[in-house]
């Protein structure tokens, strides 16, 4: 099945990290997917590539440091006024001329809005295969990228090859891979390239941005602790439950798929690998199957502590503590118990 | 204006179930719906539609029942549906995907009129990858607009389109130039519910079906599994963890000791985060 790559392609070598920029802030999935990166490019024997994309400036510079920061052999930069803001028409020129100059063997984007709507691009015009949201990448014997995401419906999971075609590329979830040690390195070697772009060949402009007010912003992604409820919970009025322990532990909460599409939760609190992928310390879900959607969001936790009355629920495959109950009738007790077991007054009695 | 809209019927994810035994996805007897992220851009089509005049087509790629999702669409009061289908698109990834509609929608401008916008939905709920909107748009030459949240101003005449799209961290405000690619973030709007009227039609309209000879396509091995440079190699269950979850209470345990029991589990294995909790002043 694996067929002797072309002639053309063969020159390919090296893995690259698109590293998201907007508005001058740094996509933390970059430096995660650096981290990977890193991985692979040590098992091919390669050098590791951040390809940073930005307007002229200190914003951009300081992108091209924290590449070489969190594991980068060397950058490649395209640095031109055009790329102000993110616009696909410019980002997806500078990135596909990178990739025809230097030839990558694999491209890694982060799947955010920008990254997904900026890899479609790519590789529609590169003419190569482009793996959505992957939860694993690894190389194969034969060093070819083997990329593996979960597939639809149930509990299994996928692996794509790129096997013809060069770049090999992928797109990865935030918070899906862990994030590495952030290391002082000088900076090292970085080629520039230009973009034959002036802002007159650029149809699409930027009337404004209106920044994200602080709390519409939903901080599941990055939060320490998480409690989340699925459909077991049986009503919207449920979620109150999931909400008060979330706030006695200063946690963000979240839900599976369906309680979103019930309407019980918005959909920016969804969990899973088409919700958000979250890494806390600790994570609690109740009344949730634990199908591999949802697992692959929730996996990189510390501690995994499930709720669910189905001794064989398959998310007690996954957890690390389980309690075959029901959650309506446990959750207020655990919120009263936390706070008891937390509130200074008893601490104060134990501690004396 | 014409208006295109490119739909997918998908499986009724809510009802799909996995083998027991095989691990392999029982499709039989799933029922498919529209996918439902199209059905946003398929709204905002016929708004626009109704606000400039014009036409709406849908287009498909799928086996011959996807005339069913086709059908549906006309009764929410799209005017035309084009079905693309042929064995040769069998198995294909994004990148070939949007080869064929791409080079259907070519085809729907000659017969059809030139298209003023071509809305795509965010993403499916089966492949969910994102990729065939952006890659219609390039392979199309066209500029695209991609979770849009709301259409602020059309004009067919000046040809200028301003929209807010999600972007990380806020909303981009963007102009940009008729002909152009849209997909719709969900919420934006509500699919209506289609008249009576509607209905009827749908019930009697023909839906064009096309082969890929009749899209104009000549060159076959940009289609399906050929086309496709992707390839999915393995797939398989996931592995459960080496030991099982520590399981805490037995039948009859009061919430009070389960609740206790449980959160000096969660301590004995994280006692870093009792501190962390106490000192963050958590449940003052
Ligand atoms: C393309 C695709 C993408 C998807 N993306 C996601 C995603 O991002 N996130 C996601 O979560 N899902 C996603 N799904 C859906 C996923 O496959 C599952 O259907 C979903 O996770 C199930 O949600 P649930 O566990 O809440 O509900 P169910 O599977 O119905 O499980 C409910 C659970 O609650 C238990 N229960 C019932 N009553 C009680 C009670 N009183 N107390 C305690 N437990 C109780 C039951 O035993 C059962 O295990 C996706 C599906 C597809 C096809
Ligand atoms: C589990 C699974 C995983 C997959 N992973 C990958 C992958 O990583 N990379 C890859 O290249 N392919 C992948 N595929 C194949 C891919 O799903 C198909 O190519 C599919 O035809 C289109 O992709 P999508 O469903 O992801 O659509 P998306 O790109 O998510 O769809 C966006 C929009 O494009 C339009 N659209 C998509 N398909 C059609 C159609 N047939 N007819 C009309 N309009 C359409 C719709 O408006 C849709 O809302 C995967 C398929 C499955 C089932």
């Amino acid at each position: 099945m694996k067929k002797e790559l072309p002639e053309h392609f063969k020159s390919y070598k090296h893995v690259w990290v698109a590293i998201e920029m907007e508005r001058g802030q740094v996509h933390p999935v970059s430096y995660e997917l650096l981290g990977c990166g890193r991985t692979l490019a040590d098992k091919l024997g390669v050098q590791l590539a951040g390809a940073v994309i930005g307007p002229p400036g200190e914003a951009t510079w300081h992108a091209v440091a924290e590449a070489f920061a969190y594991g980068a052999d060397m950058v490649y930069l395209v640095e031109d006024p055009v790329l102000k803001d993110y616009r696909n028409e410019p980002y997806s020129k500078a990135l596909t001329d990178l990739v025809n100059t230097y030839q990558p063997e694999i491209l890694l984007l982060g799947a955010t809005t920008l990254g997904r709507d900026l890899a479609g691009s790519v590789a529609t015009t590169l003419k190569t295969g482009l793996t959505a949201d992957c939860t694993e990448l690894d190389v194969d014997d034969d060093k070819s990228l083997a990329a593996t995401r979960p597939t639809f419906g149930g509990s299994l999971l996928c692996t794509i090859y790129t096997l013809n075609f060069r770049p090999q590329m992928a797109t990865v979830r935030p918070r899906v891979m862990p994030m590495p040690e952030r290391q002082d390195r000088p900076v090292g070697r970085v080629i520039q390239h230009r973009l034959p772009m002036v802002e007159e060949d650029i149809v699409t402009k930027v009337l404004s941005f209106i920044p994200d007010s602080q709390s519409a912003k939903v901080n599941l992604a990055y939060a320490d602790i998480v409690v989340a409820g699925g459909l077991g919970l049986g009503a919207a009025e449920n979620f109150q439950l999931i909400r008060n322990l979330a706030s006695t532990l200063g946690a963000e909460y979240g839900c599976s798929r369906p309680v979103v599409q019930k309407g019980w939760m918005p959909s920016e609190r969804q969990i899973g690998q088409t919700g958000k992928t979250i890494r806390p310390k600790l994570y609690i879900s109740a009344g949730i199957s634990g199908a591999i959607q949802h697992r692959v969001g929730v996996e990189g936790a510390d501690l995994i502590v499930a709720i669910n009355t189905d001794p064989n629920a398959p998310i007690f495959d996954f957890a690390h503590v389980g309690i075959v109950t029901d959650a309506v009738r446990l959750l207020p007790a655990l919120t009263e118990a936390f706070i008891r077991r937390l509130s200074p007054h008893n601490r104060d009695k134990l501690a004396s | 204006m014409h208006i295109v809209v490119c739909i997918k019927q998908v499986p009724d994810s809510a009802q799909i179930r996995v083998h027991p035994v095989t691990n392999t996805i029982m499709r039989q007897g799933v029922p498919t719906i529209i996918n439902p992220f199209d059905l946003f851009s398929l709204e905002e089509a016929l708004r626009m539609r109704d606000a400039h005049g014009g036409e709406v087509t849908v287009l498909t790629m799928g086996p011959p029942m996807a005339a069913d999702a086709l059908r549906k669409a006309l009764t929410f009061g799209a005017d035309r549906g084009v079905l693309l289908t042929d064995r040769f698109f069998a198995g294909s990834d994004t990148l070939a995907t949007s080869f064929a509609l791409s080079a259907a929608i070519e085809k729907i401008g000659k017969v059809y009129g030139k298209p003023d916008v071509i809305f795509a939905g965010k993403q499916t709920i089966d492949g969910d990858t994102a990729q065939v909107g952006p890659g219609i748009a390039k392979r199309l030459d066209l500029l695209q607009l991609t979770y849009v949240a709301k259409i602020a101003s059309v004009d067919p005449e000046t040809r200028a389109i301003t929209v807010e799209r999600r972007a990380e961290g806020g909303t981009q405000v963007l102009q940009t130039r008729l002909p152009c690619l849209v997909t719709m973030l969900e919420g934006s709007n509500e699919i209506r519910r289609g008249t009576l009227d509607d209905a009827l039609r749908a019930a009697r309209a023909e839906i064009v079906t096309w082969s890929a000879t009749d899209a104009g396509i000549e060159d076959l091995t940009k289609c399906g599994l050929r086309g496709s440079p992707t390839v999915v190699k393995r797939v398989f269950a996931p592995t459960a963890r080496q030991e099982k979850a520590t399981t805490i209470g037995e039948p009859g345990d009061s919430a009070r000791d389960l609740a206790d029991n449980l959160i000096a589990e969660i301590f004995a294995r994280k006692p870093a985060l009792e501190g962390a909790l106490a000192a963050a002043g958590c449940a003052a």
